[in-house]
């Protein structure tokens, strides 16, 4: 398959479940990402939100179920998965930069080492994701020497340089000091306005309702609760849901 | 007495005592003996310039050799012991304990005496190659332990992120986790390289041709020919001027990695 049909999902999860031993975290997951799409993912810690987002590029392998990213199954053995990898853009709570590269190199490695863009080219690109996330004057800074904010706007632009069709957040405000969330929140707010197809771990309830097209409440390794942000934030239908909304908003 | 008062006393008891001994050992010393056999500048003189052009070149060309190729095969030894494959693991393991537990010296002996004698083998380089390609198996061992931590030192978000970005195990080995890696272990591997240092002395004992001898066996041929010790002096503070610096290094090396960490 290679370009995706009009009409398949960004993302589609049927029946996933994963197991790390004994330990049943996600029991029978069905869920999707239009494109373009904003989906939100709430839920108490230990439900299972971080691995249902790492099964997607699948940096988890999934016990069992179908995950497919642009129709294509990505838990399958043929599945060129570093391909796919590369079309999936990844923001970890921790950032994960690269502490021995510069801010620029850091943006430029995997676009010559997998997409094997030249290096003029990688870096025009690069500097102008860097603009984007209003980092434009920082691309010779080594990570060390940034805010957790900035560090997390140049995790948010190496993702971006890759040119994916749609970004993967978990959690990506956890780490910050409260009065850095809000840039990394105002980059995001932009990528959502330019359309781009997202999947948001995320504990703040503000962005979900103004920012998602959909929210998702998970517990326990399944989806208990469904909807758009408004209607699943104001008038959760589900009691473990209100038990959850009641302590965190 | 006070406590302070007794900690004085005890310190003049010792300070006496040191100085008794040097005073002793002054009057007993030989010193015109000891000036003749260990600073004989005659026999001194004759030494230069081959100790340094000749013995300490060597000496560190040795060490260099031994040190990158024990670094390059203790890379794959360190890669072999973490791979999902387990007959690799099995021989990284095997290969590891093997040499490790044996004396250097052995090891030595085995390939450029033992090995050549029973396989009708000409090493490259003669005996002293043999001997460095020894040096060079035995660092091996050593420092794939080492890269091996190193490697697992790295934050595993490292691989995930790098990973996420499409990157294969190999890019993502080779561009993020060894440079990481190497990071982590500069103290080790730099202590590693003065332990290999002392070691290449151990090649004294394949008698080298006499443009191939490094600083131990110059010295001790320079001995033997002279009937006169001077250059096992010259010899030991040559190995000092060498060392000692890497051993500071070493312990700067530590302690910056140890305020960083906090
Ligand atoms: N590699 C692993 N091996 C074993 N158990 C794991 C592993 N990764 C996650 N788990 C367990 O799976 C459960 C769900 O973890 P997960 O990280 O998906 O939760 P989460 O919903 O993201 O929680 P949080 O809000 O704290 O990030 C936890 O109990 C965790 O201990
Ligand atoms: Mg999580």
């Amino acid at each position: 398959m290679s370009a995706p049909a009009e009409g398949t999902r960004a993302i589609e999860v049927q029946d996933l479940h994963k197991h790390f031993g004994d330990h049943k975290v996600l029991n029978g997951i069905d869920f999707h990402v239009d494109a373009g799409e904003v989906v939100c993912v709430i839920g108490p810690s230990g439900s299972g939100k971080s691995t249902l987002l790492r099964c997607v590029n699948r940096l988890e392998q999934p016990t069992s179920g179908t995950v497919l990213v642009e129709g294509v199954d990505v838990t399958s053995p043929e599945t060129d998965l570093n391909k796919i990898r590369s079309r999936i853009g990844m923001v970890f709570q921790q950032f994960n930069l690269f502490p021995h590269m510069s801010v620029l190199r850091n943006l430029t490695i995997a676009q010559q080492r997998v997409l094997k863009r030249n290096r003029g080219e990688a870096d025009g690109i690069a500097r102008a994701n860097l603009e984007r996330v209003g980092l434009g004057d920082r691309a010779d800074a080594y990570p060390a020497q940034l805010s957790g904010g900035q560090q997390q706007r140049v995790a948010i632009a190496r993702a971006l340089s890759m040119e994916p069709d749609m970004m993967l957040f978990d959690e990506p405000t956890s780490a910050l000091d409260p009065e850095l969330v809000g840039d990394v929140l105002d980059v995001m707010r932009s990528l959502a306005s330019e359309g781009m197809t997202m999947m948001v771990v995320t504990h703040e309830m503000g962005f979900a309702r103004e920012v998602g097209d959909k929210l998702v409440f998970m517990d326990e390794g399944i989806i208990i609760e469904e909807g758009a942000p408004r209607d699943v934030l104001s008038s959760p239908q589900h009691q473990r849901t209100q038990a959850f909304l009641s302590k965190v908003l | 007495m006070t406590k302070a008062n007794r900690q004085r006393l005890r310190d003049a008891v010792l300070y006496a005592l040191l100085l008794g001994v040097v005073v002793l050992l002054a009057f007993a010393a030989d010193w015109p003996v000891i000036q003749e056999n260990f600073l004989n500048q005659e026999v001194l003189r004759t030494l230069w310039p081959e100790i340094i052009t000749v013995a300490a070149k060597n000496t560190i060309v040795y060490t260099a050799i031994s040190f990158a190729g024990g670094l390059v095969l203790g890379v794959v030894l360190a890669l072999m012991k973490l791979s999902p494959v387990t007959p690799y693991r099995w021989l990284a393991t095997a290969w590891i304990e093997f040499f490790r537990g044996l004396p250097a010296l052995v090891v030595i002996i085995g390939f450029a005496l033992a090995v050549p004698i029973a396989f009708n083998w000409q090493p490259p380089g003669g005996l002293v190659g043999a001997g460095v390609l020894a040096l060079v198996i035995v660092s091996s061992a050593y420092m794939a332990e080492t890269i091996r931590s190193g490697i697992q030192a790295v934050p595993p978000g490292q691989v995930e992120a790098a990973h996420s970005l499409g990157m294969s195990g190999s890019w993502t080995m080779v561009s993020v986790v060894l440079p990481q890696a190497f990071r982590i272990i500069i103290p080790p591997l730099t202590n590693e390289f003065v332990l290999l240092l002392k070691d290449t002395s151990l090649l004294a004992i394949v008698g080298a041709a006499t443009d191939d001898r490094e600083l131990t066996t110059f010295g001790r041929d320079s001995v033997s020919e002279n009937f006169n010790s001077s250059p096992l002096l010259a010899v030991a503070l040559l190995y000092l001027v060498i060392t000692l610096p890497l051993t500071r290094l070493v312990a700067y090396l530590e302690k910056r990695s140890m305020v960083k960490a906090r």
